[in-house]
């Protein structure tokens, strides 16, 4: 089975700011995409995702003061997925994941981590509202292609 | 055929290729107080009162400060968050004033008689260097400005607080927190 990965960002208010699917294709290439542009693509459960971000989510508050570093590792687990959470100043990241990759989640994470700062510091975005910028979404991939599935 | 040239290029420096800045750029004085004067007559020109003027200005500030406040922590802080009321009160005081302003504040204090209330006071405000206050507008104080960028901070920071701005010592700047932040503070202390 291939790995697969499911990032979201989640905002101060719960607000999701981004979210995209990660996996595999036969050919090696890495595919991402909403859950809309997939959702024709895959018949099983992978509408649930949004819901384990979710409830995940009451779990990251609770560990996030228990510990000072921002990569909290693996925080829950549900069916077969495991949930990873990077708690930042301004976002909570979350990953969903099927199979332990603790570094390769951890640079994901930090690299993910600096183009949404760098998507910040744009003047004309305003922070809290989702992030519609396809050049973000295509860094992303090119962060997941490399620290994901290698 | 120019105009294309150019915009081929412009395509190619979208801020995600561009790396961050690494926050060492200092500008003039002079730069900067001309701008912040355009910024309060700007907040002047749409504002009906003294308090909505420094309302203004904070929410300008605001802007400021959650921004700033990811870009030092990816900078500086080396994947490490802020847990502790003072810690994060000192990194406003110090991280996040030197970058902003060149040089730390002057002096954190806690409120005698209230343990909710903190005071960061700087005698100087650099916001204030050039500001002269019209007598009908007295409590006016321009360092409002900053107040927005310490609250957006600290809120960002999962402390969630009010700031308001005084003139007393130079500037003070008082920040009440919630209520819950004085609990969660208890309870990471019984640890």
């Amino acid at each position: 089975m291939t790995n697969q990965y499911y990032l979201a960002i989640v905002g101060r208010h719960d607000n999701p700011l981004f979210e995209i699917e990660l996996s595999a294709t036969k050919g090696g290439d890495v595919i991402g995409g909403s859950r809309e542009q997939n959702a024709n693509k895959r018949e099983d459960h992978k509408h649930l995702n949004q819901f384990i971000v979710h409830s995940s989510l009451d779990i990251v508050d609770e560990v996030m003061w228990n510990t000072n570093s921002m990569y909290l590792k693996v925080i829950d687990k549900f069916n077969e997925w495991l949930v990873s959470a990077l708690v930042t100043a301004g976002a909570r990241f979350i990953v969903l994941h099927d199979a332990k990759n603790e570094d390769g989640i951890k640079n994901f994470f930090g690299e993910v981590y600096e183009l949404f700062v760098k998507v910040l510091m744009n003047p004309f975005y305003d922070i809290g509202t989702p992030i519609e910028m396809p050049a973000f979404e295509k860094k992303v991939l090119n962060a997941a292609r490399k620290h994901l599935f290698n | 055929m120019e105009s294309k040239s150019a915009s081929i290029q412009r395509k190619s420096t979208n801020i995600l290729e561009k790396p961050l800045s690494k926050g060492r750029g200092e500008i003039n004085l002079s730069t900067f107080a001309f701008l912040f004067s355009e910024l309060v007559q700007y907040c002047q020109n749409r504002s009906s009162s003294v308090v909505d003027l420094q309302q203004k200005l904070a929410s300008l500030g605001h802007h400021v400060g959650t921004r700033i406040l990811d870009a030092l922590y990816l900078r500086e802080r080396g994947s490490k968050r802020e847990l502790r009321l003072l810690q994060a009160l000192i990194f406003v005081k110090t991280t996040v004033w030197k970058s902003c302003f060149g040089r730390e504040a002057d002096k954190l204090e806690l409120s005698n008689d209230d343990e909710k209330t903190y005071y960061i006071i700087e005698n100087e405000s650099l916001v204030n260097k050039f500001i002269f206050v019209p007598k009908d507008k007295g409590s006016l104080n321009c360092a409002a400005f900053s107040g927005g960028i310490i609250e957006a901070v600290l809120n960002g920071l999962n402390f969630p607080c009010n700031v308001t701005v005084h003139w007393h010592k130079g500037t003070t700047y008082m920040i009440k927190f919630e209520e819950s932040v004085l609990m969660r503070e208890k309870s990471l202390e019984s640890r």
